[in-house]
């Protein structure tokens, strides 16, 4: 595992500040040669010449810009964060707050989710039989065709708003933490099991004094895996919901309106965030395994 | 017969089934271990030892034969929780102190928690590891590990111990060193002891009794009654009686390889 120390302290700051200033290079060219054939449509129509200088800077600063490039979406970004009060519609923070909240409920229910069943299918092995096939097929069923569903009924039933929408988040995070789960709490070696029967050591004791300690590090991967699989969750759920809010929302209004700049800053929050989760998950994963002397 | 015997096996049968077809474990073995024995099940690999040790700590069901351990079935000694199982690795809990790790038999069982303080600390000195209660396991040594391991099978009172080749990851000086601890504890405490190992000098220098066993299919080729002094100071392994009981098990272990 590398830390972020070392990443740092061992001269890696400039490969990755050269990577990302390598994208932003390429950003901007794919930003002039998308954006270009509406420069040249519309100097068609007045009449005009445009010189390169005229032409690359028209492509970067348009209202409506196939790419929008780089700086435009860092304004945009600025621009709704700050010089907006987070209670607007109009406000990033607004509706990264919806989303963040509905990643966090589906995240709770589905690691919960997640770790009963997983607790039920290394007991039980009719439970492994029976619901596994489930589990399987409920990951095969493209997610954006039952959440309009799920949104309908939860809807009819009387739950509007968050609720519907993290159930979807769950139906997404679950997933990652039964596999892992199910893995770490099998993860005792025959050694450790045949002790634990040697002390006439209940079920209950087993899995809270050996299997779930054990199971420590398989934990927290599949929280990361969770963490993210629920805001891609949360961001699908807001789609069908309509109105609500949330980046999805603000994503599919600015593709409905052919706002690009809505739709990428959008997206890069949704980036942002999803990382700061998964880091944060990555910290406290830090402290507790080497607390528990079980870094890998 | 049940007050002087502690253990008593007769006509024990285990075959495993395998992939390639079963396995012969252990035929016909007939054994009788008396309260305060140090037994020793010496032979070389495959020959059933470990398996007719987790036989008699209902780890692993017999196919066929009787099986008495204080008097009782191995699951309903098991269940009373009268031995304790020293396993080849000490299988120590990373995440748990030292003194944390030997108090886990005892959070199982349900002894109060004044009980295991105390019992945590008589056992830990022992072994001679007072002081290292607030450790880790990754901070001790291998043959250190090996003795908190003891410590916990003693904290409870089992008055069996089950040893399987507990001594053989370590090195030949820690080992000398370990059984010497091994036999002034098992004097002290007066348990019944049953020793896998696969060292003829370890066997005979611990053992009150030395069973030799043999492979394909396990089985006991000789018991031997050591006539050596109780008291074994580790020079003892130059006496003539000592070089005379290592002859025999050797001619056991010779005489069960011709077999096959």
């Amino acid at each position: 595992m590398i830390s972020r120390r070392s990443m740092w302290s061992e001269g890696k700051l400039i490969p990755v500040l050269s990577i990302i200033g390598f994208i932003v290079i390429i950003w901007y060219g794919f930003s002039i040669v998308l954006n270009a054939p509406w420069e040249y449509d519309k100097a068609k129509r007045s009449s005009i010449t445009l010189s390169n200088v005229e032409l690359i800077s028209n492509t970067w600063s348009q209202k409506r810009p196939k790419l929008p490039a780089p700086h435009q979406i860092t304004n945009e970004i600025w621009d709704t964060t700050v010089n907006k009060k987070v209670t607007s519609k109009r406000s990033l923070v607004y509706h990264g707050l919806i989303t963040f909240y509905e990643t966090i409920y589906g995240f709770i229910f589905g690691t919960c989710l997640g770790i009963l069943l997983a607790i039920g299918i290394v007991y039980n092995r009719a439970t492994a039989m029976s619901v596994m096939p489930w589990i399987i097929t409920s990951q095969t069923i493209p997610i954006l065709a039952i959440a309009p569903m799920i949104v309908v009924a939860l809807g009819s039933a009387g739950f509007n708003g968050l609720m519907p929408i993290a159930i979807i988040s769950m139906y997404l995070s679950f997933f990652p933490v039964v596999v892992g789960m199910v893995k770490g709490l099998k993860s005792p070696d025959q050694l450790e099991i045949d002790q634990m029967k040697t002390w006439s050591a209940s079920k209950f004791q087993v899995l809270h004094k050996l299997r779930a300690p054990r199971s420590m590090p398989f934990f927290f991967t599949s929280l990361k895996l969770g963490m993210a699989a629920s805001l891609v969750g949360a961001i699908v759920g807001e789609l069908p919901s309509g109105g609500g809010g949330g980046l999805g929302f603000r994503m599919l209004s600015g593709s409905t309106f052919g706002n690009t700049l809505h739709i990428w800053s959008g997206l890069i929050s949704a980036a942002v965030l999803a990382g700061t989760l998964i880091a944060i998950i990555g910290g406290i994963q830090k402290v507790v395994l080497k607390r528990m002397s079980l870094e890998m | 017969m049940i007050q002087s015997n502690v253990i008593n096996v007769s006509g024990l049968d285990l075959t495993f089934e395998t992939n390639d077809g079963p396995v012969h474990a252990l035929k016909n073995v007939n054994l009788e271990i008396s309260k305060g024995d140090f037994v020793s099940f010496i032979g070389p690999s495959g020959c059933g030892k470990t398996t007719l040790l987790r036989v008699l700590a209902d780890l692993d069901e017999p196919t066929s034969g009787k099986v008495n351990v204080n008097g009782v079935s191995p699951r309903e000694a098991r269940e009373s929780r009268s031995y304790g199982y020293v396993f080849q690795a000490a299988g120590l809990y990373p995440w748990r102190t030292i003194a944390a790790n030997v108090k886990l038999p005892l959070e199982i069982m349900g002894y109060s928690k004044a009980e295991q303080i105390e019992r945590v600390e008589r056992v830990l000195n022992l072994v001679e590891l007072s002081g290292f209660e607030k450790k880790f396991p990754w901070q001790l040594s291998g043959g250190m590990q090996q003795r908190v391991s003891i410590a916990r099978a003693l904290a409870f009172d089992a008055d069996i111990l089950f040893m399987d080749e507990p001594f053989g990851a370590l090195d030949e000086i820690v080992r000398d060193h370990l059984n010497e601890q091994l036999l002034k504890l098992w004097k002290s405490t007066n348990k019944t002891i049953c020793f896998v190992t696969h060292s003829i000098p370890e066997a005979v220098y611990l053992s009150t009794r030395i069973v030799v066993m043999s492979p394909r299919p396990g089985r006991i080729i000789d018991v031997i009654d050591s006539n050596l002094p109780n008291e074994r100071p580790l020079e003892i392994r130059d006496s003539k009686e000592f070089i005379e009981i290592s002859q025999r098990v050797r001619e056991g272990l010779r005489a069960g390889h011709t077999d096959d």
